[in-house]
């Protein structure tokens, strides 16, 4: 059906040759932050960097690099977190799906799903430290009736050496995304049927959706997958949060040394950022390794015709712990903003003695929102109009994306941020543009282009190309039928990219923190700097106005009554 | 022992859809229900599978050779069903479908001897390897309907399953259909609004 709808293409108007420059200029738009960056660390990995020094070709720096203490155990934590965090998402993701998905549940769980992903990291990573830390919520509320504590006891239930609070606050970020993207690709592999079908011949729901609908959806969202594992393995601003600290992860470590003030720490800090990259492809061919093997040796299984598979142990397990993960996210949202209003609370009390919003005044937002907002709304603006260029051109000039072109896509989630951010900023100080607000948004648009297509591309490309024909042949410009046909249409769609950017916006910490190179500081780079201050209330009101502001804005793109949807009784 | 329905409602959102109805298929039967789109026909097939959509209330009394269906969920009905589309899964060989369709307790040898009994007769000897997406769509249909046979149900329902099919290839699937089903003495149900599928069917029919 979908290959039918794309081989009939709306009859080529004029003007719309135009429309051909939209795919260059996209993919320059968002590759070239990444292929120059990652050019701005290779060099000075093998030594040669002039402005420092830097005249010949050496593996000094490697030597340096791996002298200095921690490295092996920072490379160890990241890379423990990297797959742990993933298999764990992952496999859990899948036994929600699986488990239940033609109930009640699931499907408002598919209505819900997209404001939690509005949430930053950031905002989450420090709600859960403000539940989880042994001051915390969480010990606050079991002391002293339960532990006996009197005061905040000595162990490191965050930042602890092994990166545990940070897998599992990784799990509960990542577990919505997946979600949805196997939502998606459920719509796109007839799921429905294939599992009535397999019912009717007397499958249990699990085994059936393991069986039937598992090897069709895993390979549409194998790509995601590989995004959170790159993702996990190089995070920063939650590794910082709530990551072991002596040594950190490795991501923070060579962030650190980039930013350390002896300009000498650069050269090996750029084999960090390429040693992180080589670990981030490393990661994913041993993940791909596994797939394969996974597949070969499960072949067999399909077609056994063993029908049960612990439907109930997956149903309940499953359940319970999507039920935790909700409970952990709510309760650090509401950590976020009890904290901000507090003004006394000692422990171990299960509520603040006094509110007060006298800590509001000390904050100075204007400028950081001003920053964060007006960023956030161009780079979003610049990212709808030439994605919605690309799909136009897509739809009058018969190109149609590959499977490559998707890859290609995904090349800034799958790159470590801290690879190709150090080395980009290295060439906006020979550019003279550091520090400038065009420097922040050229690397927000990397990431911000990436998820607006993802979002826009499918209702794009499904929507029935008919109406379009009608359209023109009662004499319709291409131009009309976009104004009037084809944007009305979509625009549920539009809305909802527009807020997915915005939130991918809004959410940068390193993509504003290196280009902006201090000097122009958003909603985000205040909250980690509010970290270093260490008053709970100050950094609770940076996080809570990080999470407010994306997911206000998702709250309105959803609840836009935009078009009445038209109810329809099933027949 | 025969497929029971007494008295049994549709209803989609307090909008009748089905008043009443009672059918006795007996094994080796076909009864064909006939009548226009949107009647009820094909949801009361999944009222019978128990996929039935929750935007409808249905009640009525479904029996199976003697069990009551109504509280089954639907992978214990033992209720098999083909659609207009064969739902061949695209991911399986020809053979592994018809693998999945059948039941755990065959093993080893004997597995692959009704797998492959059950291409001869569908007349897709060697065809076992094969990828679904390169057969007719007679072939696939006649795959689905040995899947389905594999499974060993006690009945078998019948969702249109010849109105995706051209003309002639159509009479020659119902007659592969009709045939197999009687060989198999199960009560089979049939609802289409083709007169020439009730006809081919033979049994009687009830319009709606």
């Amino acid at each position: 059906m979908a290959e039918a709808i794309r081989q009939v293409r709306v009859p080529r108007g004029a003007g719309v040759g135009v429309l051909a420059v939209f795919p260059p200029l996209t993919l320059f738009l968002f590759l070239m932050p990444v292929l120059a960056g990652l050019g701005g660390v290779v060099l000075p990995a093998f030594g040669y960097f002039p402005p420092l020094g830097g005249d010949v070709f050496s593996l000094a720096p490697w030597r340096q690099m791996m002298a200095e203490p921690g490295v092996g155990t920072a490379i160890t934590v990241s890379l423990t977190t990297g797959f742990g965090a993933t298999l764990l998402t992952l496999v859990l993701a899948l036994a929600v799906a699986a488990a239940w998905h033609d109930t009640k549940i699931f499907a408002a769980l598919r209505r819900h799903l997209a404001p939690l992903l509005a949430v930053p990291h950031a905002a989450f990573a420090i709600g859960f430290a403000f539940l989880a830390a042994p001051s915390g919520w969480m010990a606050r509320l079991l002391s002293p009736w339960l532990t006996g504590w009197r005061r905040p006891p000595d162990i490191a239930s965050v930042q602890d050496e092994h990166g545990l609070a940070l897998l599992i606050a990784l799990v509960c970020k990542e577990i919505f995304f997946l979600l949805l993207m196997i939502l998606a690709a459920l719509g796109q592999v007839n799921a429905d049927k294939l599992i009535a079908a397999a019912r009717g011949l007397g499958y249990g729901p699990v085994a059936a959706w393991c069986k039937v609908v598992l090897p069709l959806v895993y390979r549409q969202i194998r790509l995601p997958v590989y995004a959170v594992l790159a993702y996990g393995l190089s995070v920063v601003d939650m590794a910082i949060i709530l990551g072991p600290t002596t040594p950190p992860t490795f991501a923070v470590m060579v962030l650190n040394w980039f930013q350390a003030p002896e300009l000498g720490l650069r050269f090996q800090a750029a084999v960090g950022a390429l040693l992180l990259l080589l670990m981030a492809i490393g990661a994913i061919a041993v993940w791909r390794c596994g797939e394969i093997a996974l597949a070969y040796t499960a072949r067999g299984v399909l077609s056994n015709g063993v029908r049960r598979f612990a439907d109930r142990t997956v149903t309940w397990m499953s359940g319970a712990l999507l039920g935790l993960i909700f409970l952990i996210t709510a309760a650090s949202i509401l950590a976020l903003v009890v904290w901000s209003f507090t003004d006394v609370w000692r422990f171990p009390a299960a509520v603040p003695q006094e509110f007060a919003v006298s800590a509001w005044r000390g904050v100075m937002l204007a400028d950081p929102l001003a920053v964060t907002a007006g960023v956030g709304i161009v780079v979003t603006v610049i990212a709808l109009l030439a994605v919605t260029g690309c799909l136009e051109n897509e739809l009058h000039n018969g190109v149609s994306p590959t499977q490559r072109s998707l890859v290609l896509l995904y090349l800034p989630l799958l790159v470590p941020q801290v690879s190709f951010l150090s080395g980009l900023q290295i060439l906006f100080v020979v550019l003279n543009i550091d520090g400038t607000l065009l420097a922040v948004m050229l690397c927000h648009l990397a990431f911000v282009l990436p998820y607006v297509f993802l979002v826009l591309a499918d209702p794009y490309r499904t929507l029935d190309p008919r109406y379009a024909r009608t359209a023109a042949t009662l004499g319709a410009s291409p131009w009309r039928i976009f104004r009037e046909v084809r944007l009305p249409l979509l625009m549920k769609a539009i809305l909802a990219a527009a807020a997915v950017g915005f939130a991918v916006s809004v959410g940068q910490y390193l993509a504003t923190l290196l280009p902006g190179a201090g000097r122009v500081t958003s909603v985000t780079t205040d909250v980690m700097n509010a970290l270093l201050n260490g008053d709970r209330r100050i950094v609770g009101i940076y996080g809570l106005i990080q999470m407010a502001l994306p997911v206000t804005v998702f709250m309105l793109a959803v609840l836009a009554p935009y078009r009445p949807t038209l109810r329809t009784v099933p027949s | 022992m025969s497929l029971m329905l007494k008295d049994v409602k549709l209803a989609v959102e307090g909008r009748p859809l089905l008043k009443s109805l009672s059918v006795d298929v007996p094994p080796g039967d076909v009864v064909t229900l006939m009548g226009p789109s949107g009647c009820g026909k094909s949801s009361l097939l999944a009222y019978i599978c128990g996929t039935l959509d929750p935007a409808f209330t249905a009640s009525g009394e479904v029996t199976l050779n003697g069990r009551g269906l109504k509280d089954l969920p639907v992978e214990t009905r033992r209720v098999g069903i083909l659609f207009q589309d064969d739902l061949l899964f695209p991911h399986m060989s020809v053979g592994e479908n018809l693998g999945f369709g059948l039941p755990s307790a065959v093993k080893g040898t004997a597995r692959h001897a009704r797998i492959a009994a059950a291409l001869r007769e569908a007349d897709l000897e060697g065809f076992a390897d094969r990828d679904p997406a390169t057969l007719s769509g007679g072939q696939r249909s006649r795959v689905s309907l040995m899947r389905v046979l594999l499974s060993a149900p006690e009945a078998l329902l019948l969702d249109e399953p010849f109105a995706r099919l051209d003309v002639t290839l159509r009479q020659q699937i119902r007659a592969f259909v009709f045939s197999h089903a009687r060989a198999s003495g199960l009560p089979v149900l049939l609802v289409t609004h083709d007169e020439a599928d009730a006809v081919a069917a033979g049994g009687p029919v009830i319009s709606l």
